[in-house]
C-alpha cells in the first residue's frame, strides 16, 4: 500500500489509465480529458459543490475529503466574499466549432506519419494542450471564449529517439514545437503566441513515463521525463524507494516540467529542490542532443550547463531523460502542528528553526485567514465526542491561553526518518516553538493542512461557479523582510481592488511554505467576488500585476518555483539585469536560432 | 503624476476649500476645567504596537541600526562600544519626549485662558480634522505645519486635544530646553528636542533618526515637525529643510510601513505675537534667549488683541502615491536595511520636490486678511495716501488676488470702508490716520531721538509692515517674476521673456518657494494668470502688455522691487568689498 494516504486511491486508477493508453498507440488515442476536467482543475469526478441543502460537499472517491459534507464552508464562503450560494453560474460545454482551424504543415505531417509517431489534430486534444491553469486561461474556457491561438496538432513521442526525430523534422520544415508535460503551468507558459504563423505542434511527453533503471549502489534512477509525479513515487515505492520530490501539483505535473521550471517540493528540507535532485539531464535541442559524459556528483567544468536547462521553460528543447537521486522510503513519518498567538511569532519561530538548521521535512506557517479557511473545510464530525474534544481544545487555546482567534496562526509540520530520530527532532522543534509562544496543536491539524494543499486548487472552480475569482502566487524573500512583505502585499491587493471597483473586500492570505538559511518562500492566495465588474479577469490581472510590483519593491523575487512564463516576462530585465538577460538570449540564439521552440516564455 | 494629484485644478479660482469653525466659541461658554479633565480617547493607528515612552527608548538603543553605528563609531574613534552606547543613551535621554496626558490637560487649561484673552477666534476647518482622523487610523501620519510663531506647536496640540485626536510628538529646537520647567513641560506635552546643527555627528544622527523612525513604524503618535526648520521672521515661507522629511520617508522606501501620510497645515495669524521682535531681529538686535523669565516678562502681550487665527488642515498626501514611478524601492533590496546609506540622487530629488510641494500646499491654504492687501499697497506708497484711495486700491487688489487664487478672509456683508477702518484699528501700532491720510507710524513719538534711532524706528515699521505684505507674496510671486521679466527682457519675444524669468527664478530660489525644476511649469502658470486677468496677451511668439494691464504689472513690479534692490545692493557691496565677506556672509532674512 502506498504511503501517500492522501491520494492512495487515485494512483491505481490513474496508472491503469496510462497503461491502457499505451496498448493502443494509434492516432488521437490519448484523451486525458476523459478523466480530467477540460475547463478546471484535476479529475472530472472530483469537485466541490453546494448541494440542494446549501451544504458543501466534495464529490468523488479519490481524496480523504471525497464524499464528505463540509458544514461550515457555506457560511465562510458567503461571509468572506459577500457571495451567495444561490447565485450559481454553470460553465458552457466545449464548443469545437469556435476553434481556429488547424494550420497544418503538410510536408511535416507526411514525414511525421512516416516515422509512425502518433499524432492528432482533433479539436479537444488541441484545446486541452492550449493552456495551463492561470485564472485567465480557465476563465476563458469557462466563459466559452476559448483562445486566440491553440496548437495545430498534438504528437505523442514514446521515447528519446522519437523526440529527436520530431525535433529534426520540425527544424527541417520550420514548425513550432511546444513541449507539454503535465499541463499544470500557472505562468501562461503553455499558451501559444497569437502571432505565431507557423504550424504549432504540441509535443506531449506523457508516453515517456518509464523508469529506465534504478542504481541502488549510487541511489540514483534514470527516468523518462514525461512521468507524472505520483506515478514516479508509486513506482519507486514498489522497490522501497522514493525521490521525496513533492510539489503541490505532483498528482499531475511531470518530471520534465519540474526541470524546465526549477520546481520545488514540499519536503525539500530533507530531499532538496529539483536542482539538488538532478544528477544528469538529457535534452533534445534544435542543435542536437546535450548531455554530460558522466554522472559525477559535482563538477567544476565551467558554468553548469544543467542550469541552462533548469528553468528554461521549454524555450531551448525537450528534456527526455533525467537521472535523479532516490532515497529509501523513510521508516516513520509524523505530522504535527503548532498554534502561535500571531503571525509575527510564527515567522520568528520559523526563522529560528532555519537558523538552527533543524527544519522538519516540511514546515509551513499559515496566517489567520488561512487558519479560518482551513476551519471552514472541516468535515462534519462523526460523533458528539470528537466535537466535544474539539470544543475543549478551542477553549483552551482562545480562553485559557488568551489567544485571539482573529490573530492566531498555525504551523503545520511533517517529520520523516527513523522513529527515534523523528521523535527527537520533533521535541527540538516544539521546544523552539514554545519559546515563541507556540502551543502544540496535534497531528490531525497538521495532516489536515497538507490535505488542503491538494484540494485547494479544486476550490477555485467552486468559487468560479459563484462569481468568485481566485489565484495564488509566490515569491522568495530574505528573512528580515518576510513580515513587511506579507503585510504590504496584502494591503496593496486590498487597496488595488478597492480602486478598481471590487465591491466586497477581497480575501488575501499568505503562508510561509519553505524555509532556507537566508530567507523563506511565501505563498499568497487572493480571491474576490467579481459581481458588478465589467471585465473581472482584466481587473484581476491588474491587481496581480500591482501585487508583483509590491513584492519586488519589498525585496521579494520574481518567482520561487512557478517560473516566469509569459506572465512575468516584463520584469525579467529588472530582475536579472540587461547583461543577465543578454546571456540567456545568446544561449537561446545559439541553441535555437530559428526559434523552433517558440513558446516565447522567459525572454 | 504627483503634481496632478496635488494640483488637480488649473484655475486657482476653482480651488475648493473647507469652511471654518471657531473652537474658542465653545470655550467661552463652558468650563475650562471641565474641558481640561474631560475624557480623552483618541482613535489610534490600526497597526499600533502599544508601548510606553520608556519602551521606545530601549527599542531605539537596541535597534540594529544604532548598534551598527555604535560599532562603526567605536572602530573609528577607538573608544569601547560600551562608552559609545552610553553616549547614545545620554543623547537619547536629552532628546526624548515624555508625553503625559496630565501635562497636556494642564496646558489645555492654561492655554484656554491665554487664548481667550489673546485672540478673538481660533478657526479650524473641521473637514480637515475628519480627514486627519481617518488618516491617523490608516497610516502613520506626519503633521507639517507652517512656522510663524512659538505658538504654533502649542496651538497644534491644543487643537488635536480639542478634537480628540492622537497627540503628536514634536521635533523642537534645543533652545526650548534651556527654559527651566517650561522645557520639561513641553517635553511632557510631546516635544522632543534636537540640536540645531549636528552635521558631522554620526552618532547623534543615528539616535535621532532611529528615534523618529521607531515612533513612525510603531504608529506611536503622529510626528510633527516644521519643514521650514525655524520660525520665518518675515512671514514668507522659508525654503524647506529636507533632513527630517528624508527620515520619515525612509520607512516607506524600505517597506517597513505600507505608506506614510503627510498633512500640510497652514496656520495664519492675523497678528503675530512676535511681530516687532522679528523686525528688530532682522535689523540685527540679537534674538532674546528662550528663558522662562523672558516668557514671564512677555506677559504684557496678554493685554493686547491679536485678532484671529486660522488653522487649515490640508488633504493628507500619500508618500506612496507621490513616489510611484519616481522612486525605485528595489534599490533598497541589496543592502541590509539597518545600515545607514546616503539617499540616492533620485531619492534626494524626490524628497526635495515633495518638500517644496508641501510648503506650497501650506501657502495655498494660508488665510489672508484684508490688512495684508492694505499693507502691500502702503508699502508702495511709503509717503502715505488718502484713505479713500487706499480703500479703492485695496478693493482692486482684492479682485486681483482672488483671480490668482488667494484664500482671502474678507468679511461678508460689511461695507468695505468698515473693513478697512477696523483693520487699521487692529494695526494701529503700525499705521496712523490723520486728516484722511493713512501713513506708517514712524517710531515712537515720545522724547528726543537721535537720527540713527529715528532711522531704526522707521525701519522697524517698514519691516513689520513688510511681514504682512510678505504673506501674500506666494499668490503673486509667479506673475510678479513674469512682470519683472517682461519689464527687463530685451524684447517681448516669449523666449527672451522666459530666459529672463528663468534667471530670476534661479536668483530667487532661496527667497521664495520656487521648486527647482518647475521653471517651465511656473512660467506657464504665470502667463495663464496674467492672460486670464487681461493684463497681457500672447500674440504669436510675443508677450504683450495690454492697456488695462499696465496698473497690474506696475503693482507686481513694485512688489518685487525691494527684493531686487536688496540683491543689487548686496552684490555691489560684495563686489566692492570682496575681502570683507570672504568667509561668512550672513544673508539670512531679507529686506
Amino acid at each position: 500500500r502506498s504511503t501517500y494516504d492522501c491520494y492512495g486511491i487515485i494512483t491505481a486508477a490513474f496508472s491503469a489509465f496510462h497503461s491502457q493508453m499505451k496498448q493502443s498507440a494509434t492516432v488521437h488515442c490519448f484523451p486525458r480529458q476523459e478523466i480530467m476536467k477540460w475547463n478546471g482543475w484535476g479529475y472530472s469526478d472530483s469537485k466541490f459543490l453546494f448541494n440542494k441543502k446549501g451544504q458543501a460537499e466534495f464529490t468523488g472517491k479519490r481524496y480523504r475529503l471525497s464524499g464528505m459534507i463540509l458544514p461550515s464552508l457555506q457560511d465562510w464562503f458567503e461571509n468572506t466574499f459577500g457571495a451567495s450560494v444561490k447565485q450559481h453560474k454553470s460553465p458552457p460545454s466545449l464548443n469545437a466549432g469556435a476553434l481556429p482551424p488547424a494550420n497544418l504543415n503538410e510536408a511535416f505531417l507526411q514525414d511525421l506519419t512516416a516515422t509512425g509517431i502518433p499524432f492528432s489534430h482533433e479539436a479537444d486534444d488541441r484545446v486541452f494542450r492550449a493552456h495551463g491553469h492561470c485564472l485567465h486561461e480557465i476563465f476563458a474556457l469557462r466563459e466559452g471564449r476559448g483562445f486566440q491561438r491553440v496548437p495545430d496538432m498534438v504528437t505523442w513521442p514514446n521515447c528519446h529517439n522519437d523526440v529527436v526525430k520530431i525535433v529534426e523534422l520540425a527544424c527541417k520544415h520550420n514548425v513550432c514545437v511546444i513541449p507539454y508535460g503535465g499541463g499544470t503551468s500557472v505562468t501562461g507558459a503553455l499558451e501559444c503566441p497569437p502571432e505565431e504563423m507557423r504550424c504549432i505542434v504540441s509535443l506531449d511527453t506523457s508516453q515517456m513515463n518509464r523508469i529506465l533503471w534504478i542504481d541502488e549502489k549510487n541511489l540514483v534512477a534514470r527516468i523518462e521525463a514525461g512521468i507524472i509525479g505520483q506515478d514516479l513515487e508509486r513506482l519507486l515505492n514498489e522497490g522501497g524507494y522514493c525521490t521525496g520530490h513533492e510539489p503541490d501539483s505532483m498528482e499531475f505535473s511531470s518530471l520534465g516540467g519540474w526541470v524546465a521550471t526549477r520546481a520545488s517540493g514540499m519536503k525539500k528540507n530533507v530531499y532538496g529542490n529539483i536542482e539538488d535532485l538532478v544528477v544528469h539531464i538529457k535534452v533534445v535541442t534544435p542543435r542536437g542532443v546535450m548531455e554530460k559524459s558522466c554522472q559525477g556528483p559535482r563538477m567544476s567544468t565551467g558554468p553548469d550547463v544543467h542550469h541552462f536547462i533548469l528553468g528554461s521553460e521549454g524555450t531551448l528543447g525537450v528534456v527526455t531523460e533525467v537521472t535523479m537521486k532516490i532515497r529509501p522510503i523513510p521508516e516513520y513519518r509524523k505530522y504535527g502542528s503548532v498554534v502561535f498567538p500571531n503571525f509575527e511569532a510564527g515567522v520568528a519561530c520559523l526563522r529560528e528553526v532555519a537558523k538552527q538548521r533543524c527544519a522538519p521535512a516540511s514546515i509551513r506557517l499559515m496566517d489567520n485567514e488561512q487558519f479560518q479557511f482551513g476551519h471552514a473545510l472541516k468535515p462534519q464530525v462523526s460523533s458528539i465526542f470528537t466535537s466535544f474534544v474539539e470544543g475543549l481544545k478551542k477553549f483552551y487555546i482562545t480562553k485559557f491561553k488568551g489567544f485571539d482567534p482573529h490573530q492566531l496562526c498555525v504551523a503545520t509540520l511533517l517529520f520523516e526518518g527513523d522513529r527515534e530520530r523523528v521523535l527527537q527532532h520533533e521535541k527540538q522543534v516544539y521546544d523552539i516553538a514554545a519559546k515563541f509562544g507556540g502551543l502544540a496543536a496535534g497531528e490531525d491539524n497538521g495532516q489536515r493542512g497538507y490535505i488542503l494543499t491538494f484540494v485547494i486548487a479544486y476550490l477555485r472552480d467552486l468559487g468560479l461557479d459563484y462569481y468568485v475569482v481566485a489565484e495564488s502566487f509566490e515569491t522568495s524573500v530574505p528573512w528580515d523582510r518576510v513580515l513587511d512583505l506579507c503585510r504590504n502585499v496584502k494591503e496593496r491587493i486590498i487597496r488595488e481592488c478597492k480602486e478598481r471597483g471590487v465591491q466586497f473586500q477581497p480575501l488575501t492570505s499568505c503562508r510561509v511554505t519553505q524555509t532556507y538559511d537566508a530567507g523563506a518562500c511565501v505563498y499568497f492566495y487572493f480571491a474576490f467576488n467579481y459581481r458588478g465588474l465589467a471585465d473581472p479577469v482584466h481587473t484581476y490581472e491588474q491587481v496581480e500585476h500591482a501585487a508583483r510590483d509590491e513584492i519586488l519593491a519589498n525585496g521579494g523575487s520574481l518567482s520561487h518555483h512557478h517560473g516566469v512564463g509569459k506572465l512575468r516576462k516584463e520584469w525579467m530585465k529588472e530582475s536579472i539585469s540587461d547583461v543577465g538577460l543578454g546571456m540567456l538570449r545568446s544561449v537561446k540564439e545559439y541553441v535555437d536560432p530559428d526559434n523552433i521552440f517558440g513558446n516565447r516564455n522567459l525572454l | 503624476m504627483a503634481s496632478t494629484t496635488l494640483y488637480s485644478q488649473r484655475d486657482p479660482m476653482l480651488k475648493k476649500r473647507d469652511d471654518f469653525e471657531d473652537i474658542l466659541e465653545e470655550r467661552r461658554n463652558s468650563s475650562d476645567l471641565k474641558y481640561a479633565v474631560r475624557c480623552y480617547a483618541p482613535v489610534l493607528y490600526k497597526g499600533l504596537t502599544p508601548c510606553k515612552a520608556n519602551m521606545l527608548k530601549s527599542m531605539v538603543l537596541q535597534s540594529d541600526h544604532l548598534r551598527y553605528v555604535i560599532n562603526q563609531v567605536s572602530q573609528e574613534s577607538g573608544e569601547a562600544p560600551d562608552i559609545i552606547h552610553e553616549e547614545a543613551s545620554v543623547i537619547l535621554e536629552e532628546m526624548a519626549h515624555r508625553l503625559k496626558i496630565s501635562t497636556v490637560r494642564f496646558f489645555a487649561f492654561t492655554l484656554t485662558k491665554a487664548f481667550k484673552t489673546l485672540f478673538q477666534h481660533i478657526c479650524v476647518n473641521e473637514e480637515g480634522i475628519h480627514r486627519l482622523q481617518q488618516a491617523i487610523q490608516e497610516h502613520p501620519v506626519v503633521l507639517l505645519p507652517s512656522h510663524r510663531s512659538y505658538m504654533d506647536f502649542l496651538l497644534m496640540s491644543y487643537i488635536l486635544y480639542t478634537y480628540d485626536l492622537a497627540l503628536p510628538v514634536i521635533a523642537a529646537g534645543m533652545d526650548f530646553m534651556g527654559m527651566k520647567f517650561i522645557g520639561e513641560m513641553l517635553r511632557m506635552s510631546g516635544a522632543f528636542f534636537i540640536r540645531r546643527s549636528f552635521g558631522g555627528d554620526k552618532l547623534y544622527w543615528a539616535v535621532f533618526s532611529e528615534y523618529v523612525k521607531t515612533m513612525l513604524r510603531n504608529g506611536f503618535a503622529p510626528i510633527e515637525f516644521f519643514l521650514e526648520g525655524t520660525r520665518s521672521r518675515t512671514c514668507k515661507s522659508l525654503t524647506p529643510k529636507i533632513g527630517l522629511l528624508n527620515i520619515v520617508m525612509e520607512p516607506f522606501f524600505k517597506g517597513e510601513v505600507f505608506d506614510v501620510h503627510l498633512v500640510p497645515i497652514s496656520i495664519s495669524y492675523e497678528r503675530i505675537l512676535e511681530e516687532s521682535l522679528y523686525a528688530r531681529e532682522l535689523l540685527g538686535v540679537p534674538k532674546p534667549k528662550e528663558s522662562t523669565s523672558g516668557l514671564l516678562k512677555a506677559r504684557r502681550i496678554l493685554s493686547e488683541n491679536y485678532g484671529s487665527i486660522h488653522v487649515y488642515f490640508g488633504q493628507p498626501v500619500s508618500i506612496r502615491s507621490l513616489a510611484q514611478d519616481k522612486v525605485n524601492r528595489c534599490k533598497y533590496n541589496l543592502v541590509p536595511r539597518h545600515i545607514p546609506r546616503k539617499p540616492t540622487k533620485e531619492t534626494q530629488s524626490f524628497v526635495t520636490d515633495t518638500a517644496y510641494r508641501i510648503v506650497r500646499l501650506q501657502e495655498d491654504s494660508m488665510v489672508l486678511k484684508p490688512w495684508v492687501l492694505m499693507a502691500s499697497i502702503l508699502l508702495q506708497n511709503l509717503e502715505g495716501l488718502e484713505l479713500s484711495l487706499l480703500t479703492e486700491q485695496t478693493l482692486w487688489l482684492r479682485g486681483l488676488a482672488q483671480s490668482c487664487g488667494a484664500f482671502l478672509d474678507w468679511p461678508d456683508h460689511t461695507p468695505s470702508a468698515k473693513v478697512v477702518s477696523s483693520s487699521l484699528a487692529l494695526h494701529r501700532g503700525l499705521v496712523c490716520v490723520s486728516g484722511g491720510r493713512v501713513s506708517l507710524v514712524l517710531g515712537e513719538p515720545q522724547g528726543l531721538v537721535t537720527p540713527e534711532e529715528a532711522l531704526f524706528n522707521r525701519a522697524v515699521s517698514v519691516l513689520s509692515c513688510a511681514s504682512y505684505r510678505n504673506q501674500i507674496l506666494h499668490v503673486f510671486i509667479r506673475p510678479a517674476i513674469l512682470a519683472v521679466a517682461i519689464h527687463n527682457a530685451a524684447s517681448s519675444k516669449k523666449d527672451e521673456v522666459f530666459n529672463c524669468f528663468s534667471f530670476l527664478c534661479k536668483m530667487f530660489s532661496d527667497e521664495f518657494i520656487l521648486c527647482p525644476g518647475d521653471t517651465v511649469q511656473d512660467f506657464e502658470e504665470a502667463c495663464y494668470l496674467l492672460v486670464k486677468s487681461g493684463s497681457v496677451q500672447t500674440l504669436q511668439q510675443n508677450i504683450v502688455v495690454t492697456d488695462r494691464g499696465q496698473s497690474t504689472l506696475s503693482f507686481l513690479n513694485g512688489l518685487l522691487e525691494s527684493f531686487l534692490q536688496g540683491y543689487q545692493l548686496f552684490s555691489t557691496l560684495v563686489l566692492g568689498n570682496l575681502n570683507m565677506f570672504s568667509d561668512k556672509c550672513p544673508v539670512e532674512g531679507t529686506i
